[in-house]
C-alpha cells in the first residue's frame, strides 16, 4: 500500500516532469525546431482539457448514480466539434486577426473595445470557474483521503489539506502560468505539457478499464453481461435534462475561458481545427469508453455506501493493484492540474488585463510614463490574481460543504460561463449586436444564474430557506427555484431555460433598440465578416509577381527615373544582367514596398503591391491604414489649402494695396495738375499785364492803375494759394503741432467773426445763439478758429440770398459740442455735397477767390482735434455741422 | 473787313488782357465764360477765330472743340486752345480733337499775337 509520502513525492516528481517538459518545449520553440510541437496532435491533445478531473472520477460517479446521463457532457463538444467547425473556424480566425487575448478580450473587441464589458465576463468568469476549481480542489482531496484511509500513518486531516492542495495548485499554477508575460505569444511549453497530461490521463483511464473489463469482469462478453444486468445499462432519457445538459456543456466548450485559451489563443493554425473536428471526438469516445464498465463493476463490487465518484481509485486500491491506483490516482491529478494551470492563466490574463492594468494605469496617469515596472506590475497582478481565485475555490469549496456531487458542482459552472454564449455568438454572426445588447443580456443571465443556482446550492444559509421555499417578501413567482410559478423541473434545467432565454431575449432587445458606435460598427464588420476580411500574416511570395506590373506601378509613384535606377539598383544586387529586371524575390518586394511606403505611406504600399503580387487580399486592416493615411494626407492638403487661402488672401491685399497706390498716384497726379492750373492761371494774368504795361506805350492812367491792381491781386491769389498748399500738407502729414489752450466757444466765434468778416466782400449778418456758446473747450483755439473763419467766409462768399445771413447754433449731444453754420441761401446740390471737402472741389462757377483747398483744411484740422465736420443736408441753405469732443484733452501729440 | 475772334475762357483777368492785345490788332472780340452751351455761342457768332480754354466750367475745352468740328461748316476754323495745365497729354488730346494750334499758359502775348496772326493767314489763303 503507498503512503501518503510515496503519493505526494510522486505528485511532485510529475510537477517536475511537466515542468521539464514545458521548459523543453519552450526552448524548442524558441530555436524554431520542434515542428510537431504545433502539430494538430498537440493540439488537439491540449483540447482535452475539457476532461478535467470531473470527468475523470465524475463521470464514473455520475453513471452510478444516473445512468447514461454522463454521455451528455461528452456529447456537447462533440457535437460543436462536428457539426459547428466551421463557427470555431470562425472564432479562431478573429482571435488571430484581432490577437485577442482572453474570452473578456474577444467580446470587449467585438463591441466596440467595451472594458465594462469585458470587466463583466472577467467577473463571469470568475465566479463561473470559482465553482469549478473548487471541484478540482475536491477531487484531489478526494482522492487523497482515498489513499489516507489507508495510511497507517494517520497524518491526514481533511480540513487542512484541502488548503494545502488549494495552496499547492495555486503556487504551480503561478510557476506554470506566469513565467513570461506575453499573454499574446502562443505557450508552446505549457500546452505541450497539457498534452501530456491529456495523454498521462487518458491512459490511466484506459488502464483502470482495461483492468476492470479483463482483469476483474473476465472479458468483453461476461462485461456486457454484467452490465445488461445492471441497472444502470438501461436507458433512461429524461428529454429535459438530456437537451439541456448537451446544450450546456456545449456552451460551456466554446464558452470557458480555458476552452478559449487552448482553442483560439493557443491555436497556431487554423487548418488543426479541421484534425481536431475528429480526433477531439475521438479522445472523448476513448475516455468514456469504459465509464460504464466501471460503474457497473463498482457497484457491484465497492461496499454500500461508497462514493462512486472515486471508483476509478478505489477499485483497483479493493483488488490490491496498488500501482495501477497509482497511476489512476496521477491520471486524475493531471486532469485536475492541466484544467487549474490553464484556467488560471486565462483568468489572471482576464483579470489583469481588464481590471488590475486599467486601474493601476488609472491611479498612475500624470505621475509616470508607462516604464519598465509595469512588466512587475503585470506580473504581479496575475500572480495575485491567480492566488485570490484559488482562494476564491477553496472557500467556495468549504461553503459548499464539499459533499455535493463532483457533476453537479462542474453543471453550476458551466451555466454560469454559459451566459457569455449569446454575447459571443451574436457578435461573431449578427452586426446588429451592440455592447448595450451585449451587457443587459449579460446582466440579466448573469443575475439569474447566481440567483436561482448559485446561492440556493450554497449550503450554509446565503439565502434564507424561507426565501427559497416561498420566495423573496412572500412572491411566490419570484422563488429561486420555480420563476414565475413554473414548478416541478430539474434546478438545472429551470436555470438554463430562464437565464439562458432571458438572456438572449434581453441581447436581442437591447440590441435593436440600441445605436452602436462607430467602432463598433467596424468592429462588427470585421467580427461577422472575417473570412472576407483577413488575411494571412503580412509578407510576400513573390512568386507570381510580375516584375513588370511593379515596375510600371513603382514608376507612376516614384516617377520615371528614381523608378528604373531602383530596379536597376536591384536587379545588380541580385547579380542580373544590365537591362534585365530583378526578379521579384521576397526581399525585392520587401524593399520595394518600404521604398513605395515613403511616398504614398506603408498601409497604402502594402495594399498596392498586395494588388500586384497577389496571395494576400486586401485586407479590411489594410484598407483601414490606407483610410488613416488618406485621412493624414486629406488633413495635409486641407493644411495645404490653408496655406493657399491665406497666399491668395494675402496676394488680394497686395493687390488691394496696390489698387490703392494707384489711385493715391492718380491722385496725385490729378493734384498736381490741379495745383498747376492753379498756379499757372494767376500768373498767366500777371504775365499778361505785366508784358502789356511793359510793351504798350501810351496806356492811359486809369488803365495802368487797372492792370497793376489786377497784377497785385493775382500775386496776392498765388501767395494765398501757397500758403493753403503749406498748411494742407503740413496737416495731410501729420507733423501739425497742435498749440493747446483753454478757451469757451463764445471767446472763439468771437473772434472768427470779426476776422472773417473785418476784409471786403459782401455784407452777411451773423446770428448767434449766445446763452449755447458757453462751453469750455480745450483744444487748439487758433486752428479751431481758422474752420470756423472758413465756413464763415463760405457763407460770405457763396449765399446766394438777397440778403445773407448765417445762424451759428451750439449743442451738447453726448459727449460732444455740435456747433452748426447754417445759411439762408440755396445750399449745396445734393450731388455735389460728397465733393465739397475735397481738394479744389468747387461747387458751381463761383470764381469767388479759394483755389477749393478750404473746406478740405478744414476737414484735416477737425480730424486732428478729434471731431469733424460734415455737410448738413437738408437746413435750407448750406450747412456745416462742426463737431468736437467735449472731454477732448489729450495733448498735441 | 472786321475780323472776329470769339474768346471762350473763364478767368476774367485772362479775357481782359487778351481782349486788350487782339482789340489793338484790330480784331473784334466777342468773350463767352462757359462751357455747356460753348458750340451754341461758336455756331451763332460765326467767329473767324476761336481762343478756347481747356479747363471750363460745365464742359472741358477738349469736349466743346469735339463737338465743334463735327459740324462740317467748322471743319476749317481755327482754333487756338490754352491750357493751364501742361501735361503733355493735354497736347496729345487736343491734337485728336482737332486743334490749330496749342498753347500752354502762361504765355507770353508776342505767341499769342503770333499764333493768332499766323492762324488767320492760313486759313484766309484760298
Amino acid at each position: 500500500m503507498a503512503t501518503l509520502n510515496v503519493l505526494i513525492l510522486v505528485c511532485l516528481g510529475y510537477v517536475v516532469l511537466l515542468f521539464g517538459v514545458a521548459f523543453a518545449a519552450d526552448r524548442l520553440a524558441a530555436h524554431g525546431g520542434g515542428k510537431w510541437l504545433r502539430s494538430p496532435l498537440i493540439y488537439t491533445l491540449s483540447l482535452s482539457i475539457y476532461c478535467t478531473a470531473w470527468t475523470f472520477y465524475g463521470a464514473v460517479g455520475n453513471a452510478a448514480r444516473s445512468g447514461l446521463e454522463f454521455v451528455t457532457i461528452y456529447l456537447g463538444p462533440t457535437l460543436v466539434m462536428v457539426s459547428w467547425w466551421w463557427g470555431l473556424r470562425k472564432l479562431v480566425r478573429i482571435g488571430r486577426s484581432q490577437r485577442v487575448t482572453s474570452i473578456a478580450d474577444l467580446i470587449s473587441s467585438r463591441y466596440g473595445k467595451s472594458n465594462t464589458l469585458a470587466v463583466c465576463v472577467t467577473i463571469l468568469a470568475v465566479l463561473g470557474g470559482t465553482p469549478y476549481i473548487a471541484l478540482q480542489l475536491q477531487s484531489i482531496t478526494l482522492s487523497f483521503s482515498i489513499f489516507a484511509e489507508a495510511d497507517p500513518t494517520g497524518l491526514y486531516r481533511e480540513g487542512s489539506s484541502v488548503f494545502w492542495v488549494a495552496a499547492g495548485l495555486a503556487v504551480f499554477a503561478i510557476l506554470f502560468g506566469t513565467r513570461n508575460l506575453d499573454a499574446n505569444e502562443r505557450h508552446h511549453g505549457v500546452v505541450t505539457a497539457i498534452a501530456l497530461e491529456s495523454v498521462v490521463k487518458l491512459f490511466a483511464l484506459l488502464a483502470v478499464g482495461i483492468f476492470v473489463v479483463w482483469g476483474i469482469a473476465g472479458g468483453i462478453g461476461p462485461m456486457m453481461e454484467r452490465i445488461d444486468a445492471s441497472e444502470i445499462g438501461q436507458w433512461h432519457v429524461d428529454a429535459g435534462r438530456w437537451t439541456t445538459f448537451i446544450f450546456l456543456s456545449a456552451a460551456a466548450f466554446v464558452c470557458l475561458p480555458r476552452m478559449f485559451q487552448v482553442m483560439v489563443v493557443e491555436n497556431d493554425d487554423e487548418s488543426h481545427l479541421r484534425t481536431a473536428a475528429w480526433a477531439f471526438p475521438l479522445y472523448l469516445l476513448l475516455m468514456s469508453l469504459f465509464v460504464v464498465p466501471i460503474a457497473v463493476v463498482g457497484l457491484d463490487l465497492m461496499p454500500e455506501g461508497s462514493n462512486p465518484d472515486l471508483f476509478v481509485l478505489t477499485i483497483p486500491l479493493s483488488q490490491g493493484n496498488d500501482w495501477l491506483a497509482m497511476l489512476s490516482f496521477i491520471g486524475g491529478f493531471s486532469s485536475a492540474t492541466s484544467m487549474v494551470i490553464v484556467t488560471a492563466m486565462a483568468l489572471s490574463t482576464m483579470v489583469s488585463n481588464h481590471v488590475v492594468m486599467p486601474i493601476w494605469l488609472n491611479t498612475q496617469e500624470g505621475t509616470a510614463s508607462v516604464s519598465g515596472d509595469v512588466r512587475t506590475i503585470v506580473l504581479m497582478a496575475r500572480r495575485v490574481s491567480i492566488a485570490v481565485i484559488m482562494a476564491f475555490g477553496y472557500f467556495y469549496y468549504l461553503l459548499s460543504g464539499g459533499g455535493a456531487a463532483l457533476a453537479s458542482i462542474g453543471l453550476v459552472a458551466f451555466a454560469g460561463i454559459s451566459q457569455i454564449l449569446p454575447a459571443l455568438v451574436g457578435g461573431l454572426f449578427w452586426r446588429g449586436a451592440t455592447r448595450t445588447g451585449a451587457l443587459v443580456g449579460l446582466s440579466v443571465g448573469f443575475f439569474l444564474w447566481i440567483y436561482t443556482l448559485l446561492l440556493p446550492g450554497m449550503q450554509g444559509g446565503i439565502i434564507p430557506p424561507s426565501v427559497i421555499e416561498n420566495g423573496p417578501f412572500g412572491w411566490g413567482w419570484l422563488r429561486p427555484q420555480a420563476l414565475f410559478g413554473i414548478e416541478g423541473i430539474d434546478p438545472m434545467v429551470h436555470t438554463v431555460m430562464w437565464s439562458l432565454s432571458l438572456n438572449t431575449i434581453a441581447f436581442c432587445v437591447a440590441s435593436m433598440l440600441s445605436f452602436p458606435s462607430p467602432l463598433e460598427r467596424l468592429q462588427g464588420a470585421q467580427f461577422v465578416n472575417v473570412f472576407d476580411h483577413s488575411a494571412a500574416p503580412r509578407g510576400w511570395t513573390g512568386s507570381v509577381a510580375q516584375s513588370e506590373d511593379l515596375m510600371i506601378m513603382t514608376q507612376r509613384i516614384l516617377g520615371t527615373i528614381p523608378a528604373q535606377e531602383f530596379f536597376q539598383a536591384e536587379a545588380r544586387r541580385q547579380n542580373g544582367r544590365p537591362g534585365r529586371l530583378p526578379e521579384p524575390t521576397p526581399q525585392f518586394v520587401e524593399r520595394l514596398e518600404r521604398e513605395l511606403s515613403g511616398s504614398v505611406g506603408a498601409a497604402t504600399a502594402h495594399a498596392m503591391i498586395g494588388q500586384i503580387v497577389g496571395g494576400a487580399s486586401v485586407s479590411v486592416e489594410d484598407l483601414l491604414a490606407v483610410a488613416d493615411e488618406s485621412a493624414q494626407m486629406l488633413e495635409y492638403s486641407s493644411q495645404l489649402e490653408a496655406k493657399s487661402a491665406e497666399l491668395s488672401r494675402t496676394a488680394r491685399q497686395l493687390r488691394e494695396a496696390n489698387a490703392k497706390l494707384t489711385q493715391v498716384s492718380r491722385q496725385k497726379d490729378a493734384f498736381l495738375s490741379q495745383v498747376s492750373h492753379e498756379l499757372r492761371t494767376p500768373m498767366t494774368s500777371i504775365r499778361a499785364f505785366s508784358e502789356i504795361m511793359r510793351d504798350t506805350d501810351g496806356l492811359s492812367a486809369d488803365e495802368q492803375t487797372r492792370y497793376a491792381a489786377i497784377i497785385h491781386d493775382e500775386a496776392l491769389r498765388l501767395t494765398r494759394l501757397l500758403d493753403d498748399l503749406l498748411d494742407l500738407s503740413v496737416l495731410e502729414s501729420g507733423q501739425v503741432s497742435l498749440n493747446m489752450g483753454d478757451a469757451t466757444l463764445t471767446e472763439v466765434l468771437d473772434r472768427a467773426v470779426s476776422s472773417a468778416l473785418a476784409g471786403e466782400g459782401r455784407a452777411l449778418s451773423v446770428r448767434r445763439v449766445r446763452p449755447s456758446e458757453r462751453i469750455p473747450l480745450h483744444t487748439d483755439l487758433d486752428r479751431l478758429g481758422q474752420v470756423f473763419i472758413n465756413l464763415i467766409s463760405n457763407a460770405q462768399k457763396y449765399c446766394d440770398a438777397a440778403e445773407p445771413a448765417l445762424t451759428i447754433s451750439a449743442h451738447d449731444v453726448g459727449g460732444q459740442v455740435v456747433i452748426d453754420f447754417i445759411d439762408n441761401g440755396d445750399g449745396i446740390p445734393p450731388e455735389a455735397q460728397a465733393m465739397v471737402f475735397e481738394k479744389f472741389a468747387r461747387v458751381g462757377s463761383d470764381k469767388a477767390g479759394g483755389a477749393g483747398l478750404g473746406l478740405a483744411i478744414c476737414r484735416e484740422i477737425m480730424h486732428r482735434l478729434g471731431g469733424e465736420v460734415a455737410y448738413l443736408p437738408g437746413q435750407g441753405g448750406a450747412a456745416f455741422r462742426v463737431s468736437l469732443p467735449l472731454a477732448y484733452r489729450q495733448a498735441a501729440q | 473787313m472786321s475780323r472776329k475772334v470769339l474768346l471762350i475762357e473763364d478767368e476774367p483777368n485772362i479775357t481782359e488782357a487778351i481782349r486788350f492785345l487782339l482789340t489793338r490788332e484790330g480784331w473784334q472780340v466777342e468773350t463767352h465764360a462757359e462751357g455747356t452751351d460753348a458750340v451754341q455761342v461758336v455756331l451763332s457768332a460765326r467767329p473767324d477765330l476761336v481762343i478756347l480754354d481747356v479747363m471750363l466750367p460745365g464742359k472741358s475745352g477738349m469736349d466743346v472743340l469735339r463737338e465743334l468740328r463735327e459740324h462740317d461748316e467748322m471743319q476749317g476754323l481755327p482754333v487756338l486752345m490754352l491750357t493751364a495745365r501742361g501735361q503733355s497729354r493735354d497736347r496729345e488730346m487736343a491734337e485728336q480733337a482737332g486743334v490749330s494750334r496749342f498753347m500752354t499758359k502762361p504765355f507770353s502775348n508776342t505767341e499769342v499775337l503770333t499764333a493768332v496772326r499766323d492762324l488767320h493767314a492760313q486759313a484766309s489763303r484760298p
